[in-house]
């Protein structure tokens, strides 16, 4: 029987792409091995090896079709002896049942001198915002790729600033990892977008080290699970010179790459990090979520003089979003945004999480329920005066990440909601976090250890008692 | 004191130049061959069950890469330790493992080794002693090493085999533990398969230091480059380093240098290299081939080699029959072995 050649799936996220070039034509003779054909999904251009050996039959999707999806037809192979009069009963290789998923069962004396009164610990000063600047109207948008946004801002900053440069595993010759840094090689030269071997700990030394010295490095990980091997770096080096210098000396830095879980990588390939760094005095964490926050977040961590963790995300980069046609287009740090206004429980989030809230705001309104929806974008400084003035309004809360509970964002959130808005509570602040486990391989797994929508619009009820 | 040393890098580099490994029996040769096409054919398999939308994530295929674990495993005695990165497939098949087991982890199902929770890079079979399937670059370099500290510390004559990349060989972790193992005379042989690319990044892009033998010189660790696509020559320099190791000598570094025909992953659009590149590595020193060629020469049928690539081909389709049959991993799995 004539076997089927499906649109093969080419990464992890893969879930579409365009049929680019076919380099066989029908009736020519293919071996096992042979390139067919050419895919281009977002990421690349992918060659296509024939697994099969044969007479190219009939080719179903022709060429410069867009948007394919995995698992198509998109020719047939005839066996030795098969003719074009075969091709009716091509068989399609066995589909993958889906297996039945259901949710799981689920006082010590010290001999140190008590302080005299005038030395009383001060209170923590107040991070003070600056206030998002206005998008003039009638602003020209750009649509782009939340993957484009961030080139864009390197290369603007690379532009603006020579002290600016780039430095990671794969960034310059292979162009990224996840293609973010596309083309900077090519218009900044090696001197300025450098690849590193495979050495994490050593090269955000480097990075810091330069950034002593008075350089403005933006270290790429390829993605923030391999950022652990740069830990103490990170956390030892960058976040606390300034203080023990006195001031003297700091860095400006930005670590950025993909945090949080991609597609069936598992366990030491998906984990989320926002709380770990957002721990941590001295470091400031950025996790955006629309295209124009990525694109204005990181210019504005570039030109910031402290060291910035920058998490970025993996689903997302693919997606698209409006970004104002500016020259110089900046979200200043430590901000949130109301993404959806709504009286009724005010939904906290940022990064992916916000894929969950703001479907979830989607599901409520349609049974009445009004979500009021804020992207957190800055993690540190937390920007505790936009999340309290939400609550004194809706009195409810609902917080949403992939990241585990215990010591989490969401429990940080609730702490502060508790200190600054108990009196306008109505019920107690609800968290959606992912499931207490490493992150399993498997799909149906997979899926019930991350938030789910429902979860959110569940959490969301219950707060309201609904 | 310090043991003598065979001061090897430098003479090993010519040894390899003088003439061909000792020849293997007929019985090794079938061995090898049964044992890599075993290997090869797996992963054809997985590659296309990748691309159906059975396997997801990563996914790193060995294709090329077969006479290293198939050479080493012949030099083990039951109870040595295998451990590596996320390219694990090959070794898990060569320490023996049921490749029904291993497809199915690599489709997520219950039947897998690790029930469907870790997949392609997370794998482990603690009865055949194959320690990992890791997916952080050069985790297993001490992890390899730790499994040496073991046998020392029990006195038993294990040898623990820690298998890396030429990428991983940069990482920090592998010169600490190659300082510990000299220092304490740990029986490890780091195995660095030298495939010239991590990702995208060729070995002369990466290293200063490209002959990885001569990596541990600075501890008066021993280290050998070996012809990795020449199964005889694998075990050949296999049989010194564990020898030396089971003696209570301390460490050794074999470097093997072989290729992978594939891209790093199923993602990777593999432009760093030329078609031609791979094609002359895959027609000049196919390991497979290589042992093909001699046992015909040899007098074995044309005939006999196809009832191997048949009984092969047969255990290949029944793992990936059983992966693609055997259910998802029960929900109440999800809990499960954080602790115990
Ligand atoms: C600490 C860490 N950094 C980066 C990665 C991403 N990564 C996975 S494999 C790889 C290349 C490794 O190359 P090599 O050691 O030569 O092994 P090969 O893939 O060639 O077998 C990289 C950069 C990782 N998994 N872990
Ligand atoms: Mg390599």
């Amino acid at each position: 029987m004539p076997i089927q050649v499906l649109m093969p799936a080419l990464s992890p996220t893969m879930e579409k792409g365009n049929l680019a070039k076919w380099l066989k034509k029908e009736g020519e003779l293919i071996k096992s091995g042979d390139v067919i054909a050419e895919i281009e999904t977002d990421k690349a251009t992918m060659e296509v090896e024939a697994t099969d050996e044969g007479t190219l039959g009939k080719i179903l999707i022709p060429e410069g079709t867009a948007d394919v999806a995995v698992n198509t037809p998109i020719a047939t192979i005839l066996a030795d002896g098969e003719s074009a009069s075969d091709l009716a009963k091509a068989a399609s290789p066995a589909k993958q049942e889906k297996a039945a998923e259901s949710a799981p069962p689920a006082a010590a004396k010290t001999e140190a001198p008590a302080p005299k009164a005038e030395e009383k610990t001060p209170a923590a000063p107040k991070a003070v915002s600056e206030p998002e600047p206005e998008v003039p109207a009638g602003t020209e948008m750009m649509t782009q790729t939340i993957r484009e946004a961030l080139r864009d801002a390197m290369a603007e900053e690379m532009r603006r600033d020579p002290d600016v440069f780039l430095i990671g595993e794969e960034v310059a010759e292979y162009q990224g990892a996840y293609k973010v840094s596309q083309g900077l090689l090519q218009e900044f030269g090696a001197r300025r977008v450098i690849d590193t071997p495979i050495t994490e700990h050593g090269f955000a030394g480097i990075g810091i080290g330069a950034a002593m010295a008075g350089l403005k490095p933006v270290v790429e990980f390829m993605t923030f699970n391999f950022a652990m091997q740069a830990m103490d770096q990170l956390i030892n080096s960058a976040a606390k010179t300034l203080y023990m210098s006195g001031g003297q000396m700091g860095c400006s830095i930005v670590f950025r790459g993909p945090n949080g879980a991609a597609a069936r990588v598992a366990a030491q390939h998906s984990q989320d990090y926002s709380s770990w760094y957002s721990h941590i005095p001295g470091l400031k964490v950025v996790a955006p979520f629309s295209a124009a926050d990525y694109k204005g977040l990181l210019k504005a961590a570039i030109r910031d003089p402290n060291p910035v963790i920058f998490l970025e995300n993996e689903v997302l980069y693919g997606h698209s979003g409006e970004v104002p046609k500016l020259d110089d287009y900046i979200v200043p740090i430590g901000k949130a945004r109301v993404a959806r206004k709504g009286q009724h429980v005010t939904i906290i989030s940022w990064s992916n999480g916000m894929t969950y809230s703001l479907k979830a705001a989607d599901e409520l309104a349609k049974e009445g329920i009004e979500a009021e929806v804020v992207d957190l974008r800055t993690l540190r400084p937390m920007d505790t005066e936009t999340i309290v003035a939400s609550i004194q309004k809706t009195g409810r809360a609902v917080t949403v990440e992939e990241g585990w509970q215990q010591s989490g964002v969401g429990a940080e959130i609730a702490a502060r909601i508790m200190e600054h808005a108990f009196d306008y509570l109505d019920a107690p602040v609800a968290r959606v976090s992912g499931k207490d486990v490493p992150m399993p391989y498997a799909a149906n797994l997979e899926k019930m250890a991350l938030p789910s929508v429902a979860e959110v619009v569940e959490a969301a009820k219950a707060v309201c008692y609904r | 004191m310090a043991a003598p040393k065979k001061s090897v890098t430098k003479e090993a580099g010519q040894e390899k130049g003088n003439g061909s490994p000792p020849e293997f029996t007929r019985e090794q040769e079938l061995r090898a061959l049964r044992d890599m096409l075993l290997i090869r054919r797996f992963e054809e398999k997985a590659g296309q069950l990748y691309g159906m939308g059975a396997i997801g994530g990563f996914c790193h295929l060995y294709i090329g890469q077969e006479a290293v674990v198939v050479g080493m495993q012949m030099t083990l005695k039951k109870g040595d330790q295998v451990i590596t990165g996320y390219r694990d497939h090959g070794h898990m098949l060569a320490c023996g493992m049921d490749p029904k087991g291993v497809m199915a982890e690599l489709t997520g199902r219950r039947g897998g080794y690790s029930k469907g929770k870790g997949g392609s890079m997370h794998m482990f079979s603690v009865a055949e002693h194959f320690y990992g399937g890791h997916g952080i670059v050069g985790a297993q370099v001490s992890l390899g090493t730790g499994l040496a500290f073991a046998n020392r510390y029990r006195e038993n004559d294990f040898v623990s085999l820690a298998y890396f990349g030429d990428g991983a060989a940069n990482q920090g972790q592998v010169y600490e533990s190659f300082n510990m193992a000299e220092l304490w005379k740990l029986p490890v042989v780091y195995i660095i398969e030298n495939n010239r690319y991590a990702m995208g990044t060729s070995v002369t892009r990466s290293s200063a230091q490209t002959d990885f033998s001569k990596r541990g010189l600075s501890f008066n660790i021993p280290g050998q480059q070996v012809d990795g696509m020449d199964v005889r020559a694998v075990k050949a320099a296999g049989d010194e380093a564990v020898a030396w190791c089971r003696a209570g000598k301390g460490p050794y570094i074999l470097e093997m240098q072989t290729y992978r025909y594939r891209g790093h992953s199923m993602s990777d659009p593999a432009k760093y290299r030329t078609r031609e590149e791979v094609e002359k590595v895959r027609h000049d020193q196919d390991p497979i081939e290589q042992v093909r060629n001699r046992l015909l020469a040899g007098g074995v049928s044309e005939q006999d080699l196809k009832s191997i690539d048949g009984e092969v081909r047969d255990i290949i389709n029944g793992a990936a029959d059983f992966a693609q049959h055997d259910p998802e991993p029960d929900p109440s799995e999800l809990y499960t072995d954080v602790y115990r």
